[in-house]
C-alpha cells in the first residue's frame, strides 16, 4: 500500500545523497586545490574551513600541511603528498604520477599555523563520533601538552561520555595546566593528584619534566608526588618479580614433583626423568598433529586432549622401566643413576632419529596465548595457565597420596619398606605404581613445556638438573618440600636475575644449595626417623 | 715407612700394571720415532696423541675409582677437577703464545685483545712460569675439592645427595665458565696452542714426549693409589664404603679418611687434565658438562670397580669404542653407550675384571687382598629404608 511512495522516497534518498556528499567533496577539492596558491592568511582560513567539514577524509592533508609533506606541483598545479619517495593525492589516497617534468615545491607554513592545524585536527578528532580516535586524540594530547589546546580540552570533557577516554582528556588536561604558565597555582596542584591517578607508567616522567618549570609553590607537591610514583613503582616491580618466580618455580614444581615422588618411595634416582618430560612433549605435538590433520575443529583442544594421552604414554613407559631395569638394582641407588642416565641417552637418541634434531613447533590454543595486564603486571596467558596447570597437579597428587589406598601404600612403604611388607603391601606393585605415577607426571610436565620452551631432544636435559636441585633442597618423602623448594627456587632466582645476569643468578643459586645442604643433608623437610642415616 | 708402604704396593700385582705402562712410555715412542712409516709396527704420530688421550683418560677413571670403587663417594663432579687442571694447563700454554697471536699482542691472549682489556686479570699472572702452572693444575683442584669436602663430609652428606650436588658444583662451573667476563676464553675456551717448554706443540718429537709423560704419570697414579688402598687407611676407606656408620662408631673419623680420598682424586683429575689438554689442543667449558662425568663413571664401572686395572681398561676400552662408533656409527654411539651404562649396572657390576675373574679365577679368590665390589648385590631383600640404601647394614660374613 505504501510501497510505492516509500519506494519512490527510497529512490530520491539514493539519488539525493551522493550529490550531497559529492557537492562537499567538489567543495573540499577546490579548498585543496586552492592551497597551493594561497598565503599564509589565507591558508589559515582555508584550515578552519576544511576543518569545520568535519569530514576524516581532510586530515591526511592537514597532517602533511602541518608536517611540511604538502607540496604544488608547479607544473600542472596540482597539489599533492610527498612522503619520502611516493607522491599521493591529498584526498584518496591514490599514487600520483606527475611525469617526468615535475616542479614540486613545498607548502610553507609558520608556526602560528602549525599550531592551528594542531588545534583544528585534534578539535576534529577529539570530537570525533568514534571513542577509539577519540581516545587516540586525548592520548596524543597527553603526549604533547599544548597550553593552546585547552579550552579544545575542556570543551571535549564537557561532551564526554565514554568514562575510559574521559580519564585520559582529563589526565591530558591536567598534563597542560602543568606545562602552561598561565595556570594559577591552585590549579597546578589539583592538577598533581589527576596526573599520578591517570597517567599510569608515565606519570613519573611527566611530573619530572614539569617539575623543573613548574612554580616554587607547587614543587614540594610534585616532588612528594614523585616519591610516591617511585615508591609504588619499585613494589610493583618486586611483585612483577614475584610473578615471574612464581611461574619459573611452577615450571620447576611440574618436572620436580614426579622426580620426588620416585625418589622418595623408592629411593631411586631417574635420570631420564627429564627424557619422560620429554616424551610428553612429543606426544603433545603428535596428538596435535593427529588433530590437525584429522579433527581441525578440535584443535584449540589439543592440549586437554594431549594431557591424558601423555600421562597414560610416559606413565607406561615408567612401568615398563620399572619392570625391566630399576626392580632388579633395587639397594644400589648409585647404579639406578647410572642405569637410568644410560637409558636417557637411548631415549634421546631414539627421539632424534624419529623425528630429527629439529625444534617441533605446538601451537598454543587461542585461549593460552596474549596476555592481560592485572594492575599493571604483565601476566601471559601460557604462564598464568602454567601455574594453575601445576596448582592442579600438585593437589590431585596430594589428594592421591592422602586419600587413595595406593597413596596409603606408597606413603607407608616410604617411610618403612619392611614393614609395609610385612604388614600385606605388595611393594613391587606400589613401586611400579609409584614409577608410573612419577614418569606420567613428568609427561604431563612435557605437555605444560610444549608452551615455554623449544621441543627437542634435548628438552628434558634443560630441567633435569634444576629438578634434582628443587627435591634435594625440598627433601625427600614430603610433597610440601617440593613445593616449597620449587617456588623458593624459582622466585630467588628471578630475584637475583637483575642483580647478578641469567647465569650468575643461576650460579649463585647452586652454590647457596650446596652451602644449604651442608646445613641440611636431608633437605628442607626431612623425613624424621630414628635409624641412624636419618 | 714409606719405603715399606711402597715395598708392600709393589708387592702386589700393580708391580705388574706399573711395568706395563712404564714399557708402553717407552715402546710406543720407539714404535713412532724409529720405524719409518709405512714398515709393520710403526705408529702414526696422529695414534700416539689419540693413546696419549686414552691413557689420560685412565688417569681420570681411576682416580674416580678411589674415591667411588674404595671409598664408596660416587662424584659426579671429577669433569670439574679434571678440566680446571686442563685449564691451568690451558693457560700457560696461551702464555706461552706470546706476540703469536692474531692480534700479536705479547701478554694478552687473543681473547682479552677482542674483549677489550686492557691488562692480564691478577689470576692469570704467573702463568707464564711453567712451574707455576704446573703447582696450579695440582693446587686448584686439590683446593677446590678439599674445600667442597670438607664441608660436605663434616656435615655428612653421603650418597645420592653427595652425587647430586657434586653435579651441582660441575654446572655450575660450567656455567661459570661460559661467561666471557670470567676471562677464561668463554665458550671458545682456550686453543690455539705453539709452545709447550719452547717446543712446538704440533711437532711430532713433543707428542711423542707428552704421550710417555701421560703413561709415566699413569704409572705413578696406580703406584700412588696402589700405595693408598693397600696401605691400613685403605683398609679404612674401604671399611667407609662398605658400612660408613659402623666404622664411625668404631671410632674413626670418616669424613677426614673421605676427605683425603676425595683431595688426592681431585689431584690425579686435574693432572689427567693437564695432560689432556696439550694433546688434544683445545680446553673449554664443555669439559664441564655434568654428562661428562657421568661417562667416567661408565668408564670405571665397565672396567670394574674397588680394582686398580679396571678403571683403566675400562678408559681405554670404553674410548675406544667411542672413536669406532663416531667414525662408522655416528648415529648409533649414543645407543651403544646408553646400552653398555644398562648393561654393565645390570648384569656386570664387577665389570670386566670381575667377569675375568669369575671365568678365570676363581679358584684364586681368596688370594684376593681387597673384595673388589661392595658386598651389595641384586639378591639384597628388597632394600632398607630410602636413606640408607647407600649404606646397607652389612650382611652377616657368609
Amino acid at each position: 500500500m505504501l510501497t510505492p511512495l516509500l519506494r519512490l522516497a527510497l529512490l530520491t534518498m539514493s539519488l539525493l545523497v551522493p550529490t550531497l556528499a559529492q557537492a562537499q567533496t567538489t567543495d573540499i577539492t577546490a579548498r585543496i586545490a586552492a592551497m597551493g596558491e594561497a598565503n599564509l592568511k589565507e591558508l589559515t582560513q582555508i584550515v578552519t574551513d576544511l576543518a569545520s567539514t568535519g569530514d576524516p577524509s581532510v586530515v591526511p592533508v592537514l597532517t602533511a600541511l602541518g608536517d611540511g609533506n604538502l607540496y604544488l606541483d608547479e607544473t600542472s598545479g596540482r597539489v599533492v603528498i610527498q612522503n619520502g619517495s611516493t607522491i599521493t593525492d591529498p584526498l584518496t589516497g591514490e599514487a600520483v604520477d606527475l611525469g617526468a617534468d615535475t616542479d614540486l615545491s613545498r607548502i610553507r607554513v609558520n608556526n602560528g599555523l602549525r599550531r592551528d592545524i594542531s588545534a583544528a585536527l585534534g578539535g576534529m578528532t577529539l570530537m570525533s563520533d568514534n571513542p577509539r580516535t577519540r581516545l587516540s586524540a586525548a592520548q596524543g594530547f597527553l603526549a604533547n601538552p599544548d597550553p593552546a589546546t585547552l579550552p579544545l580540552l575542556d570543551e571535549a570533557i564537557a561532551a564526554e561520555t565514554d568514562a575510559n577516554v574521559l580519564g585520559v582528556m582529563q589526565t591530558a588536561r591536567a598534563t597542560t595546566i602543568l606545562s602552561s604558565e598561565d595556570a594559577s597555582i591552585e590549579e597546578k596542584q589539583a592538577a598533581v593528584p589527576q596526573i599520578v591517578s591517570g597517567a599510569g607508567r608515565s606519570a613519573i616522567t611527566v611530573l619530572t619534566s614539569a617539575l623543573a618549570s613548574a612554580p616554587d609553590e607547587v614543587k614540594p607537591t610534585i616532588q612528594s608526588a614523585i616519591a610516591g610514583l617511585e615508591q609504588s613503582r619499585a613494589v610493583w616491580a618486586a611483585l612483577q618479580n614475584v610473578w615471574f618466580g612464581v611461574s619459573l618455580g611452577s615450571v620447576l614444581l611440574l618436572a620436580a614433583i614426579g622426580l620426588a615422588i620416585t625418589f622418595g618411595v623408592m629411593g631411586v634416582i631417574n635420570m631420564a626423568h627429564g627424557e619422560m618430560v620429554m616424551l610428553g612433549a612429543y606426544t603433545t605435538f603428535l596428538v596435535q598433529l593427529v588433530i590437525r590433520q584429522s579433527f581441525p575443529g578440535l584443535l584449540d583442544y589439543s592440549l586437554l586432549i594431549a594431557l591424558p594421552v601423555a600421562f597414560l604414554v610416559t606413565g607406561a613407559i615408567g612401568v615398563g622401566i620399572e619392570r625391566g631395569i630399576i626392580r632388579w638394582l633395587y639397594g644400589r641407588p648409585l647404579e639406578t643413576l647410572l642405569a637410568t642416565w644410560g637409558l636417557s641417552l637411548i631415549l634421546q637418541q631414539t627421539v632424534r632419529s624419529i623425528f630429527g634434531p629439529t625444534n617441533q613447533m605446538v601451537i598454543a590454543p587461542t585461549w593460552m596465548s596474549g596476555s592481560t595486564d592485572f594492575f599493571g603486571l604483565a601476566i601471559t596467558y601460557n604462564r598464568f595457565w602454567i601455574v594453575i596447570f601445576a596448582l592442579i597437579v600438585f593437589f590431585m597428587l596430594l589428594l592421591i597420596l592422602n586419600r587413595t589406598p595406593l597413596g596409603l601404600q606408597m606413603r607407608a612403604v616410604t617411610q618403612n619398606r619392611r614393614m609395609a611388607s610385612a604388614m600385606g603391601i605388595r611393594t613391587p606393585f606400589v613401586d611400579a605404581m609409584t614409577f608410573g605415577l612419577g614418569s606420567g607426571i613428568a609427561g604431563l610436565a612435557g605437555v605444560a613445556l610444549t608452551q615455554i620452551d623449544n621441543i627437542s631432544p634435548n628438552l628434558g636435559q634443560n630441567y633435569i638438573i634444576d629438578s634434582f636441585m628443587v627435591v634435594v633442597f625440598g627433601g625427600v618423602g614430603n610433597l610440601w618440600g617440593t613445593f616449597v623448594g620449587a617456588l623458593t627456587l624459582g622466585v630467588a632466582n628471578k630475584f637475583l636475575e637483575p642483580y647478578a645476569g641469567a647465569v650468575l643468578g643461576k650460579i649463585l643459586i647452586l652454590v647457596l644449595i650446596i652451602l644449604f645442604i651442608q646445613r641440611h643433608p636431608r633437605g628442607l623437610f626431612a623425613l624424621k626417623g630414628r635409624a641412624i642415616e636419618q | 715407612m714409606l719405603t715399606q708402604a711402597l715395598f708392600r704396593a709393589l708387592d702386589k700385582k700393580a708391580i705388574w700394571v706399573i711395568g706395563i705402562f712404564l714399557a708402553v712410555a717407552i715402546l710406543v715412542p720407539m714404535a713412532n720415532l724409529l720405524i719409518p712409516p709405512g714398515q709393520f709396527g710403526h705408529v702414526p704420530t696422529y695414534l700416539v696423541s689419540l693413546l696419549g688421550k686414552y691413557l689420560s683418560y685412565a688417569i681420570l677413571a681411576l682416580a674416580l675409582d678411589l674415591v667411588w670403587g674404595y671409598c664408596g663417594i660416587l662424584s659426579l663432579g671429577h669433569s670439574a677437577f679434571f678440566a680446571l687442571g686442563g685449564y691451568a694447563m690451558g693457560m700457560y700454554l696461551m702464555r706461552q703464545i706470546g706476540s703469536r697471536g692474531v692480534y700479536g699482542n705479547p701478554t694478552l691472549p687473543d681473547f682479552m685483545v677482542f674483549l677489550n682489556w686492557k691488562e692480564l686479570p691478577w689470576y692469570w699472572l704467573g702463568f707464564d712460569n711453567f712451574w707455576f702452572a704446573m703447582a696450579m693444575v695440582v693446587v686448584v683442584p686439590g683446593l677446590l675439592a678439599f674445600i667442597f669436602g670438607f664441608f660436605a663430609f663434616r656435615s655428612r652428606v653421603t650418597g645420592v645427595y653427595l652425587s647430586i650436588i657434586t653435579q651441582a658444583m660441575t654446572f655450575a662451573l660450567l656455567l661459570a665458565f661460559f661467561r666471557n667476563d670470567m676471562g677464561f676464553g668463554g665458550n671458545n675456551g682456550l686453543t690455539d696452542f705453539k709452545d709447550i717448554l719452547g717446543a712446538p706443540v704440533q711437532a711430532q718429537s713433543t707428542r711423542v714426549i707428552l704421550f710417555a709423560a701421560t703413561a709415566i704419570a699413569l704409572a705413578l697414579s696406580v703406584l700412588v693409589c696402589s700405595m693408598i688402598v693397600n696401605s691400613k687407611l685403605g683398609k679404612v676407606m674401604v671399611a667407609v664404603r662398605d658400612a660408613e656408620s659402623r666404622t664411625r662408631f668404631i671410632g674413626y673419623r670418616v669424613e677426614y679418611v673421605k676427605l683425603f680420598a676425595f683431595t688426592v682424586s681431585a689431584i690425579m683429575a686435574g693432572i689427567a687434565g693437564a695432560l689432556y689438554v696439550p694433546q688434544v689442543g683445545i680446553i673449554n667449558p664443555g669439559e664441564f658438562e655434568p654428562g661428562n662425568s657421568i661417562e667416567v663413571v661408565i668408564w670405571t664401572a665397565v672396567g670394574g670397580r674397588g680394582t686398580l686395572i679396571g678403571p683403566i681398561i675400562g678408559a681405554i676400552v670404553v674410548n675406544l669404542g667411542k672413536s669406532w662408533f663416531t667414525s662408522a656409527l655416528p648415529e648409533f654411539w649414543l645407543f651403544a653407550l646408553g646400552a653398555l651404562f644398562i648393561f654393565v649396572t645390570l648384569f656386570l657390576p664387577k665389570g670386566i675384571v670381575g667377569l675375568w675373574k669369575q671365568v678365570f679365577g676363581a679358584g684364586r679368590q681368596t688370594a684376593e687382598p681387597t673384595p673388589p665390589t661392595p658386598a651389595r648385590s641384586a639378591d639384597i631383600e628388597r632394600g632398607e629404608d630410602p636413606s640408607t640404601f647407600d649404606n646397607p647394614q652389612p650382611r652377616p660374613a657368609e
